[in-house]
């Protein structure tokens, strides 16, 4: 009687542990994803494709399409803050009224059309700032013993994954009045005075140089460590003396380096809220602190949506250039 | 090979360049543990603004609220990512590819400001409750447009052939991909998942914008106290961050030189076969 | 014993018995990748247990028209039966081939065994079963000591062995290989061409080999399939395809050749005799010809059926060519000479260096006299 009974306990145990690991092994991903696809009837491979499809339609072109709605209604002082774009009117009719106010204000208020223009301008001088310090720093690795090269670009990605906060507030204690660079600069007996740039421009230029430089310094790199150092001994053998070689040759052969890092940092700077924010001052001008404080200081959703709009507007036109640059390129390789 | 020397001016270009890059940070990990409360004046070495950090509730708190924000939007981004890329390098050309194609890139490229207000928009339109789980989707979406073009990238270059095999032995695709086409992607998709772990810790943006009452993540808060002052806390906080940066790499490139090394005795193994 | 086994392979010829089933029937079948033609109409019988060649130069279709077979590519038009099933739209994991690949396409991540191992675990054998199999293969394939080896610790010999094994597990009806020995160096894909044939033998498989290289076509086949741009030039056993080419291209394309184009000046039932278009050269040859007196045809011999002497031979009359020696070549086991005719067209000859000598008793400038026998000439129409 005993045994028995304590044969079922001790086996019952046993069996249990190894259902579940039986079903796990006999239920592997592909055999429940088989199954799912069964059940609703849909070939796998549509689903690979529908759901990725379904989830960015949901919450990326759907969004950007309720913005472009909002950017045409009326500011209200209620929770959402804004008016319906369509109503039912009486008669049964929808009654669509579209409000141009917004757009019309980007335009009147200098302080809109002022913030487009300085963030393309700030974005435009640190553009090219970042490719002048970028340049000889990717050249130099390209030219590097080959054991280093590995190595050196690992140390160029490794602060884009700390974090960009940390970066840019790093800079911070640097630039204040009694920061580093003025102490640095007391003690070497350069100036007597500090010298104020935070919350200048000037500060703004460091900042979106310094975080963006890896950027910059990767395209650059992947092509010139690619050329062939052949063509500057040929170059060099036809009588042409190194700096012209350098102007010459490795120029206009990194240029696709060049237009590639350009755009990676030109795009992001023209939206940057962070730097602007915390490097800048209050005469700093750019459309991502525009539309961050129309946004969360004055409530002003459609307003802000506007902004948001034209400030698309304004990146499809490089962005739409580059793709094509990047097609016509393929196009030629091919 | 008289050019393909290190010269002084690469020798400079690279140490004034990597200077540029690292002594901002150095500085920072320095100072935290500055007994001053001046954030840069010396005042002896001390720890006590790292104990100070772990009585903090509020950034504990956000610390949490960020890593479970990161784990699961980059879970979830690797998931659709990997479905995303798979679907751009396999299926050819399917209705509407243009217009994927275009939603894939254009989170890559969209300012942050926008891509957040757009979310909260949509999020406000469907009455949908704010805090972590919005911001949960919201990062889901950016990242998940990363992890379909690292993972794009490396099924590009990869032999088709022996998916081609897989099925010649009777293996279904579905279960080719599960088998073959997945595990030969594999590091791919967990630099994916890293890169979207990343890019989900770090972002101030979009969390801002789509966060609600309760939610606050470590960007946010990290933000509000560097609005009201620098303070050597946050020079504690952040050296932590980088510490785990840094731990991270040490632990991959340790793993990549010992794969090397394998590698390495795989080829010696292979040449001296008959 | 090779004696016996050659002339049991001579008897053995399905294709020309009458009531001969073929195994695999390819029925007009046509690929077309937008406009491009990749495969054009072809029709093809195959039978159990040949080793058949589908020989060509890159892009003549043979890698696509094998795709198809395994199922890869759909045929845009026709047909493709297998063992009396129609199997143009059966997808590639549910049919009776199996296909080795000319990368070999081993998976990186799985040891040596696992990937033979595979095709099995599919079909959800028991796992004894499944274990004994793979001993076999692994045997069958020499790899005792590697079977617990990832691809990436095999060299290129073995890699292709794993390759073979993992194809032959499952007991294909038909196997297909695409370049089998593409990979490998000379030496290694002389010694596993005859390894191929021995395992071919060995299974009764049917093999169905995609190869650009006519010496592995010729060495391994029972037959081959000329192809060219989409078409099936000819096809017929590897010695029908040397000595009795049906075109100048075929002739081209497997061996050296010299071609004359030459009018036919008389056709009888045994022989025909041309003149060689030029030097006015008048050829007989020991087979009839399909064309009238009057048509332009060409005349095809091989340069080792070919004689050159210092000599006039006894008959100057017919089947004898005479020339200045412009070039010569020494290999070794022959010589090869080029000599100049009249017209200033060059012929070469071939000669087996059965003596040993060092001094050589033609050189150049010498004039000579090549002649050939008539049943070395082949008269080709196309």
């Amino acid at each position: 009687m005993l045994p028995d009974q304590l044969d079922v306990k001790v086996t019952s145990q046993p069996l249990h542990g190894s259902g579940v690991l039986r079903f796990v092994r006999e239920c592997p991903p592909y055999r429940w994803a088989a199954g799912l696809c069964s059940v609703f009837g849909i070939q796998s491979r549509s689903l690979t494709v529908a759901v990725p499809y379904l989830w960015l339609l949901a919450f990326f072109l759907a969004p950007f399409l309720i913005v472009f709605k909002l950017s045409f209604s009326e500011i209200l002082i209620a929770m959402p803050p804004y008016a319906p774009l369509y109503e039912m009117a009486e008669d049964g009719y929808l009654q669509i009224t579209l409000h141009l106010e917004n757009y019309s204000l980007l335009f009147q208020d200098d302080l809109y059309w002022k913030s487009y223009v300085s963030s393309l301008e700030i974005a435009i001088v640190s553009t090219m700032l970042t490719l002048m310090v970028g340049f000889p720093i990717a050249y130099g690795m390209a030219r590097a013993p080959r054991p280093w090269r590995l190595p050196l670009m690992m140390m160029v990605i490794l602060p884009f994954w700390t974090s960009f906060l940390i970066r840019v507030y790093a800079w911070i204690g640097i630039l204040k009045p009694e920061g580093f660079l003025n102490m640095f600069l007391t003690w070497l007996g350069v100036i007597d005075e500090p010298l104020i740039i935070l919350h200048t421009n000037i500060a703004v230029y460091i900042g979106i140089v310094y975080s963006y430089l890896p950027f910059m310094i990767l395209p650059l790199y992947a092509n010139l460590e690619k050329m062939d150092i052949s063509l500057l001994e040929a170059a060099a053998d036809l009588g042409c003396t190194p700096f012209k070689a350098f102007w010459k040759i490795t120029f206009p052969l990194a240029m696709p380096g060049i237009i590639a890092g350009c755009f990676l940092v030109f795009i992001p700077a023209v939206g940057e809220f962070v730097i602007p924010d915390l490097l800048g001052g209050s005469s700093t001008l750019m459309i991502g602190k525009t539309l961050w404080a129309e946004f969360f200081n004055n409530r002003d959703w459609p307003l802000s949506s506007a902004v948001a709009v034209v400030l698309l507007l304004l990146l499809v036109v490089p962005i739409v250039w580059f793709q094509r640059l990047q097609a016509k390129r393929e196009a030629q390789l091919n | 090979m008289m050019i393909s020397k290190w010269s002084w001016f690469n020798k400079t270009s690279i140490i004034v360049g990597f200077s540029f890059l690292y002594i901002p940070i150095l500085l920072l990990v320095l100072y935290s543990f500055n007994e001053s409360r001046l954030v840069t004046v010396w005042g002896g070495f001390s720890t006590k603004w790292y104990g100070s950090l772990l009585q903090n509730e509020g950034i504990l708190g956000a610390a949490t609220v960020t890593l479970k924000v990161a784990a699961m939007a980059s879970t979830m981004a690797t998931i659709l990512g990997t479905m995303a890329g798979f679907s751009m390098s396999r299926f050819g050309r399917f209705r509407g590819r243009t217009l994927f194609n275009g939603m894939i890139y254009a989170p890559l490229v969209m300012p942050e400001v926008i891509t957040g207000l757009s979310l909260l928009l949509m999020f406000v339109a469907i009455s949908l409750d704010r805090g972590m789980w919005t911001i949960t989707l919201a990062h889901t979406t950016f990242a998940m447009c990363y992890v379909a073009v690292v993972v794009q990238s490396r099924l590009t270059s990869f032999d088709r052939s022996i998916e081609e095999a897989a099925m010649d032995l009777g293996c279904t695709p579905l279960k080719t991909f599960f088998v073959i086409t997945l595990p030969v992607i594999m590091p791919a998709v967990a630099s994916g998942w890293l890169l979207s772990f990343t890019l989900s810790l770090d972002d101030l943006v979009i969390a801002s914008f789509t966060t609600g009452p309760g939610a606050t993540t470590l960007p946010m808060k990290i933000y509000s106290m560097v609005r009201l002052g620098v303070t050597p806390e946050i020079n504690a906080i952040s050296t932590i961050l980088i510490g785990i940066v840094a731990v991270g790499v040490v632990i991959t490139s340790v793993l990549h030189k010992r794969r090397e090394a394998q590698r390495a005795k795989d080829e010696m193994l292979a040449s001296s076969a008959p | 014993m090779a004696e016996a086994s050659s002339q049991a392979r001579k008897v053995w010829a399905p294709w020309n018995e009458p009531g001969a089933k073929p195994f695999v029937r390819i029925e007009g079948v046509t690929k077309k990748f937008g406009s491009f033609v990749a495969v054009d109409n072809i029709s093809l019988d195959i039978y159990e247990r040949e080793f058949y060649s589908l020989l060509g130069p890159s892009g003549c279709g043979k890698t696509t028209l094998l795709r198809m077979l395994a199922g890869f590519e759909m045929p845009s038009t026709g047909r493709i039966i297998i063992d009396g099933e129609d199997m143009s739209t059966v997808p590639p994991h549910k049919r009776p081939v199996n296909m080795m690949f000319q990368s070999y396409a081993l998976f990186p991540h799985m040891t040596v065994e696992q990937n033979i191992a595979f095709g099995l675990k599919q079909d959800h054998l028991p796992k004894a079963d499944i274990a004994e199999r793979v001993e076999r293969m692994i045997n069958l394939v020499q790899l005792n000591k590697f079977a617990k080896r990832k691809p990436e610790q095999l060299s290129g010999g073995q890699k292709q062995r794993v390759a073979l094994a993992r194809s032959l597990a499952k007991k294909p009806k038909i196997l297909l290989l695409d370049e089998p020995l593409g990979a490998l160096d000379k030496k290694l894909r002389e010694e596993t061409q005859f390894e191929l044939m021995n395992i071919q033998e060995k299974l009764g498989v049917t093999f169905i080999i995609v190869t650009h290289d006519q010496e592995e076509a010729m060495t391994v086949s029972s037959r081959i399939a000329v192809m060219n741009h989409g078409c099936v030039e000819q096809v017929a056993t590897p010695s029908e395809i040397y000595e009795y080419p049906n075109s100048r291209l075929v002739a081209q394309f497997i061996g050296d050749v010299n071609i004359m184009e030459s009018r036919i000046a008389e056709v009888l039932p045994d022989r025909a005799r041309l003149n060689v278009v030029g030097i006015d050269a008048p050829v007989q040859t020991g087979r009839s010809v399909n064309a009238a007196p009057g048509e332009i045809a060409w005349v095809a011999i091989r340069p080792e059926k070919m004689v050159v002497s210092l000599t006039p031979p006894a008959d100057t009359s017919v089947n004898c060519l005479s020339g200045v020696v412009w070039d010569i070549g020494y290999l070794g086991k022959l010589s090869v000479f080029h000599v100049r005719l009249e017209d200033k067209s060059i012929v070469t000859v071939a000669q087996t260096n059965r003596k040993r000598e060092t001094e050589r008793t033609i050189t150049w400038e010498d004039k000579v006299y090549v002649t050939w026998s008539p049943d070395a000439a082949v008269v080709l129409l196309a």
